[in-house]
């Protein structure tokens, strides 16, 4: 009743080729776009956009990053942390560095970087599958750690190595540092956020996604019918290592404000691939949605019981967090092993039939 | 009918929960504490809020609080973690009339908060740790770290060092090792260590300790035996200081030659090493026991959480890191209105103002366990001696040493570079102190 795809035809090639071919969604996904750019600074308080959202869509991109190889391409990485600290070092130094170059040209510019070094570390996915590539990207996140820690040079030779994200503006307004208020972060995030996610979406439906996911369920088959595996794989690890070197970049200017190597360390790695599982692995909105279960359960839970007048020790709360976050993810995986997104996608069916099912 | 009874209850809910949200606000002075009572760090983190959060509640029940503005305390648990730090920074800096003073007790969370606390006008003390060059205070109005900073520190061991050998001459040649853990914290002394090492011709070989695998210490270890350091230095934290006392043990290290910054040598750090720990010597600012006049007046508190950890190293720097602030409100007051609620701006003055002498230390019955403090607006580690030595005999920390100062000479112009290269990546002016 609600959702209906009946009486709905499309005349056009490029109608039917939409990126949201049903109005409904066209609607909901366009006004939660305008709403996200316009009401939420005008209604959010500081608290919501600073320490919720902010992180939220940052690891969004994160999460879309490694979808893209492990959700599309079926390549194991546990590099994602890593190719995040690859982008947040290079954009500080090419920040720093070259200090004419305005900030929304020196993130993609350091994403960039982390999708050079992404191919590097992808070239051993020709050869070694499944469990091994996933130690081999193993060893991207110990030795990439290792490196920006190690090379002052990365630093600018800053004496306590935990250099701070320098203040920069777009269009007159403070985005990075600390001048920027959380509404100007908050709106240059979101543009990553926008543009990263359409071209995402668009990329997955078109030839380069169709490849991936070629290459996802069955190499050999995959190779016989003329995808050639090597390009294919290594465009993988560069777009999702831009993806990630991007929210790595924007996690440390607009975020936690300083480049600190244990923001990104082996943790980062698995918190973004809980994401991506829990979110639905080979699926946009799946990235959102599981950044957002992943990073917001637990300051939903250690808040949860002051909102109800109780106050429970701290650490008791904590412990009771760790509890509920794994049974979740265990609830998870055995009721919905595909995702959150696939629940939005069983309730998007239900919605057609509603309120008349057969 | 049962999505009107869900409506029903999910609006009671909330009016629940409105009501309470009225019933909180109430007059006082605002202590937010990121505290750690999880995760690996726990150990550590434990007695350190409980010392901290007890000494307000002493203040508040002996004392009414200060003037008769009460502390209000509260908790966010962080398990040590920058993002949560800062997360639960953004909740509570405005609650209760907003934060008075905030103690991070994390250098990653002060390193992520020193813009933002600065913006919001909200005084950071980090309490001997943090960022170094926040001691330039031109540069860093709103960042504390007295009584004394790392690098500070780090100069004050090997001058102890130098002390046990024989001066700073025999030195040379010398080969320590010098174990960290690999984290901002661990790595903020090395800039310091280079420096003297170029300066006293000795070496040290560096052992980071990877924050994951912090309890798996035996290949570095190895390595200290096969290279037999004269001194082993250690700046760790957690379970990372239990497993290297551990290991020292286990390779019949000489543990008299074996020295942890004051984050590396309480209770937790040396008991799990058994008979093994006895020798082992940190740093210090503040004396371990209950055999202190605030002690006395801490019997009688209700409510405290302390319990087995009181008189532990960490409880007790609790209560002094407490102390600090309850003295900074008090001369607040003083100058802004006595009994007044004082914002965070006024704090920040009095903690730039503070001047607590070894007899306003005694008033307060903290002989013993708190330095007696200067800060001035240059110099926001304070202008004291840096640390004492403290050895483990088996059941308790003993002080063997007497005040060992830092190296000003060295360390003060590394902390105005770092603050000048600060200053200059952020646009800021530094401030005129002479005024």
């Amino acid at each position: 009743m609600l959702y209906r795809e009946a009486g709905q035809f499309k005349t056009s090639y490029s109608a039917d080729q939409a990126m949201l071919t049903i109005p409904l969604d066209r609607v909901f996904v366009v006004g939660l776009t305008i709403f996200a750019i316009v009401g939420i600074p005008l209604l959010a308080s500081e608290y919501l956009i600073a320490s919720i959202l902010i992180p939220v869509l940052i690891l969004s991109i994160a999460a879309l990053g490694l979808n893209i190889l492990t959700g599309y391409c079926g390549q194991l990485s546990l590099g994602t942390g890593a190719f995040m600290a690859a982008g947040a070092y290079l954009a500080y130094k090419i920040a720093t560095n070259i200090t004419w170059m305005p900030i929304w040209i020196v993130i993609p510019l350091a994403g960039l970087c982390a999708a050079a070094i992404g191919i590097a570390f992808g070239l051993p996915s020709l050869r070694i599958k499944g469990f091994y590539l996933a130690v081999a990207t193993l060893a991207a996140q110990f030795f990439l750690l290792w490196l920006f820690v190690k090379v002052p040079w990365f630093v600018n030779y800053s004496i306590s190595g935990v250099p701070t994200a320098p203040p920069r503006s777009v269009l007159g307004f403070d985005v990075t540092g600390a001048t920027a208020t959380n509404e100007a972060k908050y709106l240059f995030v979101l543009a990553f956020v926008i543009a990263l996610a359409w071209i995402a979406r668009n990329m997955a439906r078109s030839r380069i996604g169709r490849s991936w996911m070629a290459i996802r369920d069955m190499d050999i088959a995959a190779e016989l019918i003329g995808i050639r595996p090597l390009p294919t794989k290594l465009s993988a690890f560069a777009i999702s290592s831009f993806y990630c070197g991007v929210a790595g970049a924007l996690w440390a200017m607009c975020y936690i404000n300083t480049v600190e190597p244990t923001a990104f360390d082996i943790n980062r790695s698995f918190q973004v691939l809980f994401m991506v599982i829990v979110g639905g692995l080979g699926s946009v909105l799946g990235s959102f949605l599981g950044a957002a279960f992943i990073f917001l359960l637990p300051i939903f839970l250690n808040s949860a019981p002051g909102w109800f007048g109780y106050t429970v020790a701290g650490d008791t709360i904590t412990h009771i967090e760790f509890m509920l976050f794994g049974a979740l993810i265990i609830f998870f995986l055995i009721v919905e092993p595909h995702g959150l997104a696939r629940l939005w996608q069983i309730a998007k069916e239900k919605l057609r039939l509603w309120p008349f099912p057969y | 009918m049962l999505t009107k009874k869900l409506a029903t209850a999910g609006l009671a809910a909330a009016v629940a929960v409105g009501a309470i949200a009225v019933a909180q606000a109430q007059e006082g002075q605002y202590i937010p504490v990121l505290s750690y009572r999880t995760g690996a760090y726990a150990p550590n983190g434990t007695p350190f809020a409980n010392g901290y959060v007890d000494y307000f509640q002493l203040i508040n029940e002996r004392d009414g609080g200060v003037n008769g503005v009460k502390f209000i305390v509260e908790e966010c648990e962080t398990g040590y973690k920058t993002d949560r730090g800062v997360e639960c920074y953004d909740r509570l800096k405005d609650k209760n009339g907003g934060a008075t003073v905030l103690s991070p007790w994390s250098t990653g969370t002060t390193y992520a908060l020193i813009e933002k606390a600065t913006n919001d006008k909200i005084p950071i003390l980090s309490m001997g740790y943090g960022r170094t060059s926040s001691a330039d205070g031109r540069v860093f109005p709103y960042v504390f770290n007295f009584p004394s900073t790392y690098w500070s520190q780090a100069t004050a061991v090997v001058q102890y060092i130098a002390n046990e050998t024989g001066g700073l001459e025999a030195l040379k040649g010398q080969r320590f090792a010098f174990i960290y853990l690999d984290h901002p914290y661990g790595r903020e002394p090395i800039p310091t260590f280079d420096i003297l090492a170029e300066k006293f011709g000795f070496t040290y070989d560096k052992y980071p300790v990877p924050p994951a695998t912090m309890t798996e210490q035996k290949s570095i270890w190895l390595n200290i035996r096969r290279t037999k350091p004269a001194y082993a230095i250690m700046w760790g934290w957690g379970a990372m200081n239990s497993t290297a006392v551990k290991e020292a043990a286990n390779i019949k290290f000489d543990m008299s030659r074996f020295i942890g910054n004051w984050w590396s040598a309480a209770e937790p750090d040396v008991l799990p090493a058994g008979e093994g720990a006895i020798g082992y010597k940190g740093a210090t600012f503040n004396g371990a026991g209950t055999g202190y006049k605030v002690f006395e007046a801490l019997k009688g508190v209700s409510g405290l959480k302390g319990g087995d950890d009181m008189g532990t190293v960490l409880y007790n720097r609790g209560m002094v890191n407490a102390a600090f602030v309850v003295e900074a409100v008090r001369l607040a007051q003083e100058k802004y209105g006595k009994g007044k609620h004082v914002s965070g701006e006024q704090v920040r003055w009095a903690l730039e103002n503070l001047d607590l002498s070894a007899e306003d230390v005694e008033a307060l019955g903290l002989t013993g366990l708190m330095p007696p403090t200067t800060v001035t607006c240059m110099n926001h580690e304070g202008t004291n001696p840096a640390i004492l030595v403290q050895q483990w005999n088996g059941n308790a920390w003993e002080i063997i040493t007497d005040w060992i100062p830092a190296m000003t000479e060295i360390v003060r112009p590394l902390i105005e570079q770092d603050a000048a290269q600060y200053a200059q990546e952020n646009n800021i002016t530094p401030r005129d102190c002479s005024a």
